[in-house]
This record gives C-alpha cells, structure tokens and sequence, in this order.
C-alpha cells in the first residue's frame, strides 16, 4: 500500500502541479480535433495526474477519494462510446455513422464534429479510469479497497 | 536531418544500457529515457500524434507500472543474475540484423509520393476529411470517425486489460 508522502516540499508541489496536469489533459482531449492528442493521449495524462495524486498523498486518504469514486464508474467510457454508435441506429443509420445522429437543428458536419467529440471523451474516461485501477491495484496489498471489494464480490 | 544521427546513437545507447544495467530499478527508468528519445524520433519524422502517444504512454505511465511493480517485489527480486549468452545469440542477431539492412534498402525513400503508403487510400482521406467530418486534425478524423469501429474495439481491449490486471491482482491469499 500506498502510504503518504510526508514531506512538505512534495505535498505542495503536487498541490500545484497536479491541477496543472488536469487541465492540460482536458485540453489535450478537446483540442484533439484540431491538432496533436486526442482521447487516448488525453486519458492517459488524466490517468498520471490521478495516479501522481494517489502516490503522494496516499490511497486511503482524503486527496484520493475523488479517484476512488471514479473507479465505480468503471465502463462508463466504453458505454458512452458504444452509446453514441447505438443512437446512431435510433436515428436511421449505420453504426457510429455520425451524420444520423438524432439531434434536431445540427447540419451534417457539426454532428459528426459533436459525434467524435463524445466518441473521444469516452475512449479518454474508459483509459484513465483503466490507468488508474491498475496503479491502484498495483499500490494495494491488504488495504481496506481491496478486502472491501471481496467482500462486493 | 542533422539530428538523426544524435538521435540515432541515443536510442542504441539507452537500449543497450537497459539491457545491461545490474538492477531493474536502473533499468526502468533507462527505459523510460529510451521512449523519450523514440518520441522526439518520431516528432522529428512529423508524425506528431504517435510521439505525443509515444511520451505520455512509454515514458509517463508505462514506466509509473514497472516501478509500482517493483515496489512491491523483494529486493532480490529486482536485481538480475546475469546469465552467459548462448553462442546461436551471436550468430543469430547479426544475421538477423543483416536480414533487415538488406530489406530496407528497398524501401521507398521518405515522404516518397509514388510510393504505395501514398498512393492508396491516403489522397482520398487528406481531401475531404475536413468535409466530411470537420475535423483538421487527419488522424482524429480516420481514428474516429472512418475507422470509428476499430478504436471501439481498441477501446474494449483496453478496458478487458484493466478488469484483468485488478481482477489478477486484488486476488491475493
């Protein structure tokens, strides 16, 4: 397990660096349609920044909960991407053909640039939440996550 | 192009150095400069979004996994006996390095616009990507909108990957 890191200079580095790494990944994500990065770049970043969160101020602490809650969430991402593939039938088309998908008022092109918007912010949230639960399981041997899991299972 | 050759000589150096290093801990982190240098290779060829991949995956996260692994593992778990080459390794490697020489000297010259990679599918895609799904960026355009059912797929790869490694894991005795 995971404990936290207990110097000062760490802990205040991560305070500001790790925001930083979030922001920067979500831009990575968004701007994927008009330069370098895209979902799978984008997730991974979010997925270090979680990860940097989880080695310094530990698993079990306050700092991690937010990627402990995400973790529920498993195959969110997945379903968001096959979700928009399967509107694209409700709307009359072929799978993941974006320009049938059911949105009232969009011309052809801005729904294929809203479709693979969507497409990729569900490839980024099903890697970093992947990225994440394996460093955690990795981190974790007899913590209170993994006995809590088995006792769901 | 003058920076090839540098660029060259580092990647051969921090591959070999991995592979020599007495401990494993060295030699994650040697790795981890090995992709460094493989992504500027690849930002130097102009592919930009395999060496965006290339930094953030091999030398981000990759090499945050081998040291989680590591410290779980005991300490003489990390450190590597070495062991005596077997003699076909040294009449092997060569030949087979000979092999590849001899095969890429028939390879078309880069940035060729006659050669195959060019002539195929890839004038279609570069004249009316931006048409047919507003999207500037070519590669986004193919990954998820004209081959949107294979990153799906990768996507699921993915995630059976991750549901193994915790299920692996989480299941300790």
């Amino acid at each position: 397990m995971i404990h936290s890191h207990d110097s000062v200079i760490v802990q205040t580095l991560g305070r500001v660096v790790i925001p930083v790494a979030q922001l920067f990944g979500l831009y990575v994500l968004l701007f994927g349609q008009y330069g370098p990065g895209g979902g799978f770049v984008g997730g991974v970043i979010l997925a270090a920044s979680m990860i940097l969160a989880i080695l310094i101020y530990g698993v079990g602490s306050e700092g991690s909960r937010l990627a402990r809650l995400i973790l529920h969430g498993d195959g969110v991402g997945l379903l968001i991407f096959a979700g928009v593939g399967g509107l694209c039938l409700i709307g009359g088309g072929q799978y993941l053909n974006y320009s049938h998908l059911p949105i009232p008022g969009m011309d052809e092109s801005s729904r294929h640039y809203l479709g693979i918007l969507l497409t990729q912010v569900g490839v980024a949230a099903d890697v970093a939440v992947t990225g994440v639960s394996i460093a955690m399981s990795l981190a974790a041997d007899q913590d209170p996550l993994s006995t809590e899991d088995q006792e769901h299972a | 192009m003058t920076l090839e050759i540098p660029l060259l000589v580092l990647l051969v150096m921090t591959a070999a150095g991995a592979l020599m290093v007495k401990d494993l801990i060295s030699a994650v982190f040697i790795l981890g400069s090995y992709s460094f240098t493989l992504a500027l290779v690849w930002a130097s060829l102009g592919a930009v979004d395999v060496a965006f991949v290339e930094a953030v995956v091999g030398a981000g996260l990759a090499t945050v996994f081998f040291l989680l692994t590591l410290f779980n593992a005991a300490e003489k778990d990390t450190r590597i006996r070495a062991s005596r080459m077997p003699w076909i390794t040294f009449v092997s490697l060569p030949a087979l390095a000979i092999l590849l020489l001899y095969g890429a000297g028939d390879l078309p010259a880069f940035g060729d616009p006659a050669s195959p990679a060019s002539t195929h599918v890839s004038p279609t895609y570069i004249a009316d990507s931006l048409d047919q799904t507003r999207t500037p960026n070519l590669v986004t355009a193919v990954l998820m909108d004209y081959r949107a059912l294979d990153t799906l797929v990768e996507t699921m790869v993915i995630f059976t990957a991750g549901i193994a490694c915790v299920l692996i894991l989480r299941n300790k005795p």
